[in-house]
């Protein structure tokens, strides 16, 4: 999986540079982020920019990220998504469970 | 509206056909002529419903061995879209699959892809057929 990593303040921010996020390479996501988590990351955006489909596969993979963040007392936060994507995580209600942001700028700012 | 669609898929039983099999449904959904409230939508649900199908009957195919293959037939009318994935596993019982948990305390990683097929398509039934299985999902056009 084509993951860019940057950290700013403290926070880790991933952004995805696949066009999609489904039961062929969300696992790689899952052991990735279950790493950063569990080597000290407590803060972190991954943003969906380039992510154009999501089946249930990924959107199980974020809850996952979600539980290792609350593990740790962390944050697991999202940004750009694409309308599919959207539309996904309102039809699983999985909208009203993460902080969801219009740029990752937003996210970033979320945490002042 | 004149709607008279009949394709036949055999694809290996293996993830990376996923994309494919994505992109075959939208091209389909795109050629369905049906009311405007339904079309517009029906590209990416079409592919969301044959990629968490196909997923299924994956998980369900007996062995992951390159030569296991699925058979998808995607049928359109007038009247209706309907989707068949056949498996040859041991099949489950879909009545027995919950409906996942919509609160942060009750959250599973697992657990949303039949609640999806449910709420896109109008119809979903999983029975036995030829020594195997089948995923029939139906979608009213009309």
């Amino acid at each position: 999986m084509d993951i860019k990593t940057e950290h700013t303040e403290g926070i880790t921010v991933l952004f995805i540079r696949e066009d999609r996020l489904d039961a062929n390479n969300s696992e790689e996501l899952k052991t990735e982020l279950h790493r950063l988590f569990d080597t000290g990351t407590k803060d972190l955006i991954l943003d969906l920019k380039e992510v154009l489909f999501i089946d249930s596969s990924g959107l199980g993979v974020l809850v996952s990220g979600y539980k290792n963040a609350s593990t740790v007392h962390g944050s697991l936060k999202l940004s750009n998504l694409q309308s599919q994507v959207r539309s996904m995580f309102e039809l699983t209600r999985l909208h009203r469970v993460f902080d969801i942001f219009t740029t990752v700028d937003d996210a970033l700012q979320s945490y002042n | 509206m004149k709607n008279d669609i009949d394709i036949d898929i055999t694809i290996p039983s293996h993830t990376r056909y996923l994309r494919m099999i994505g992109t075959i449904g939208e091209k389909v959904a795109q050629e369905i002529d049906c009311p405007e409230a339904i079309r517009k939508a029906l590209p990416s649900q079409l592919a969301v419903v044959l990629t968490e199908g196909l997923v299924n009957a994956i998980k369900h195919a007996k062995s992951a061995a390159p030569d296991e293959e699925i058979h998808v037939r995607i049928n359109v009318s007038n009247k209706n879209l309907v989707v068949r994935i056949y498996d040859n596993g041991i099949g489950f019982d879909l009545d027995a699959v919950p409906p996942p948990c919509f609160t942060s305390s009750g959250l599973e990683e697992k657990g949303r892809g039949i609640f999806i097929l449910r709420s896109l398509m109008d119809t979903v039934k999983y029975t036995r057929a030829n020594g195997g299985n089948v995923l029939v999902m139906e979608k009213k056009l009309a």
